[in-house]
């Protein structure tokens, strides 16, 4: 089986908001078949990692199987919330692309298929 | 019972794009339009304008655009539902009222929801025991008693059932949840119990699809946001719903836009915690449960949504004030435009300090670069140009007035090729924070008002 590292903007697509000082990020699959990848690749401390220095509290993941997707909130990660933030992104509206250049291991043949 | 209704989001947010309610109600057929104006920043906003007049203190664009909607939706019967009433719900009814006199209209019923706005009686709340503590701190309010802006209760569907029931054409409200206004003509028309939580489920879920206008319907797509056609005149979503709680969103045809399973998958995602309870005062959506199908073009299906009991209490979001901020731009180029801006920002951070000046908060970004990824942002070989964007937060009003005036002087003693100051000094404007709390339904009463002009 050939393991192929790929940015996870090509089997997901995302989107992301505020939650008072957290941030929501959803990840959806493009592809039911890439679901699985995403449960198995995307835990919470892999995305803990991933945002390293914008994320400082924990991150819950929330599984959406009926939609192929994940939820992520990131505690402490918008400097205060919405109004308080001297963000120039205060309201966690690009997380979404942020997460998506997170790099993951895939099987080859899955993205063939 | 064979009917249908097609509710039509006509605003996402107070700043959204003005003509788009208009748009709804001529470019196809709609029974009701939804708009929602309320962001957890709004009510204060409406506050402070309330408190320089006391007839403002709601979205200031609203009785314009019911104005220029109204002749069209006396003709086809449509029912207007938005909580842009704001902090002053009775005041935007009274402005619409007089647009209705100009256009010569009689008779229009037109409905308001009061009782969420608890400012006046916080003191009264407090010595029945009522803490109001933060959600996400666990303090009590009593700490920011004299500082608070703003509170609001958010109430649910059933006030707005209420006035639908008494005849009302057009129904503002104050803080009501962004879903209810979706939910409240489905259990209106289809005669929803308050205990079929399934059904209270589906329409709230509908109503999260809706109340962020075009993101639902090609806006903000990230799937694939080349493939949406003609965003310039995208279509608002449209929810038809049906009796067994299964709704069809769709837009108008002849608008631009997308709606696909990909674009409502983005929007259902948005803003959500824990998807098992998606929390309103009608009931808790279970998110984990919905069902999508691509049934046509622009149109899919949302069907099996479960749902369960609500909680015994309501949402209180309130505003306080919390000390100033200000935020300044320049802007440097190559050579070395990032180390310059670099440089730029510890030659202030240094005066700032030298000046014995305290802040909360300084944040510097440099936006082209950085400023949305962090440490996730790659360095290119050469960047060719770059804005040092620097931003305090502090108590003292002086401190933030004095960062104002240090800024400019970088120019001529700091690094070179250095521009972008037209705006003049950046100027301490007021932090206004957000207290989220609960309170027991039984401490608040909704009051329904309908009467016509």
């Amino acid at each position: 089986m050939a393991v192929k590292r790929i940015r996870l903007i090509e089997i997901a697509h995302a989107r992301s908001g505020d939650k008072g000082d957290a941030g929501n990020v959803g990840v959806i699959a493009r592809d039911e078949r890439y679901y699985p990848v995403l449960v198995q690749q995307l835990t919470a401390d892999a995305v803990k990692r991933h945002f390293e220095g914008i994320c400082f509290g924990p991150v819950d993941r929330y599984e959406l199987p009926n939609l192929g997707a994940l939820n992520f909130i990131l505690h402490n990660t918008l400097g205060g919330g919405g109004t308080v933030s001297l963000k120039n992104d205060a309201q966690g509206k690009t997380l979404s692309a942020a997460i998506l250049r997170m790099e993951i291991d895939v099987d080859e043949s899955l993205l063939a298929g | 019972m064979n009917k249908t209704i097609r509710i039509a989001s006509g605003q996402g947010f107070w700043g959204d794009l003005i003509d788009a309610p208009y748009h709804q109600v001529t470019r196809g057929p709609v029974d009701y339009i939804m708009m929602d104006f309320l962001a957890e920043v709004t009510m204060s906003i409406m506050q402070k304008q309330k408190l320089r007049n006391p007839e403002l203190g709601y979205a200031r664009d609203l009785p314009g655009q019911i104005s220029r909607m109204l002749p069209h939706i006396v003709e086809k019967n449509i029912k207007v539902i938005t909580n842009g009433g704001g902090v002053n719900p009775l005041a935007c009814r009274d402005a619409i009222f007089r647009e209705a006199e100009k256009q010569g209209i009689k008779g229009l019923k037109v409905g308001v929801v009061v009782g969420d706005d608890i400012l006046d009686n916080i003191d009264a709340l407090m010595a029945a025991g009522i803490e109001l503590r933060n959600m996400e701190s666990d303090d009590a309010i009593s700490g920011i008693r004299d500082r608070i802006v703003s509170a609001n209760v958010y109430f649910g569907a059933f006030p707005i059932v209420e006035a639908l029931r008494q005849g009302a054409q057009i129904i503002i409200t104050g803080r009501t949840t962004d879903t209810g206004l979706t939910l409240a003509p489905m259990i209106h028309e289809f005669g929803w119990e308050a205990d079929d939580w399934d059904k209270l489920a589906a329409g709230t879920v509908a109503g999260h699809i809706l109340e962020c206008g075009g993101q639902s319907s090609g806006g903000n797509f990230l799937a694939d946001w080349k493939s949406v056609p003609d965003l310039a005149h995208i279509g608002f979503p449209i929810a038809e719903a049906h009796p067994d709680g299964t709704v069809f969103i769709t837009k108008h045809e002849n608008t631009g836009g997308l709606v696909s399973e990909a674009t409502v998958k983005e929007q259902l995602l948005y803003e959500i915690g824990d998807p098992t309870e998606y929390i309103t005062p009608d009931c808790i959506a279970d998110f984990t449960s919905i069902r999508l199908k691509q049934e046509g073009e622009n149109r899919v299906k949302v069907y099996d949504v479960k749902g369960r009991p609500f909680t015994p209490f309501y949402k209180v979001s309130a505003s306080y004030h919390d000390g100033y901020s200000a935020v300044g731009t320049l802007t440097y180029t190559w050579p070395e435009a990032l180390e310059k801006a670099q440089a730029a920002d510890q030659i202030l951070r240094t005066r700032l300090s030298d000046l014995g000046l305290e802040f909360d908060e300084i944040r510097s970004e440099f936006v082209g670069h950085n400023s949305c990824f962090g440490p996730l942002a790659t360095m290119p070989e050469e960047i060719n140009e770059l804005v040092l964007r620097i931003g305090v937060r502090g108590k003292n009003r002086d401190h933030l007035v004095r960062f104002g005036q240090e800024l400019a002087p970088l120019i001529l003693t700091g690094p070179p090729s250095v521009t972008g100051f037209a705006g003049g000094r950046p100027k301490p404007s007021d932090v206004i924070a957000y207290w989220p709390a609960l309170i027991p339904k039984t401490a608040v009463t909704p009051h329904v008002i309908v009467e016509e002009n």
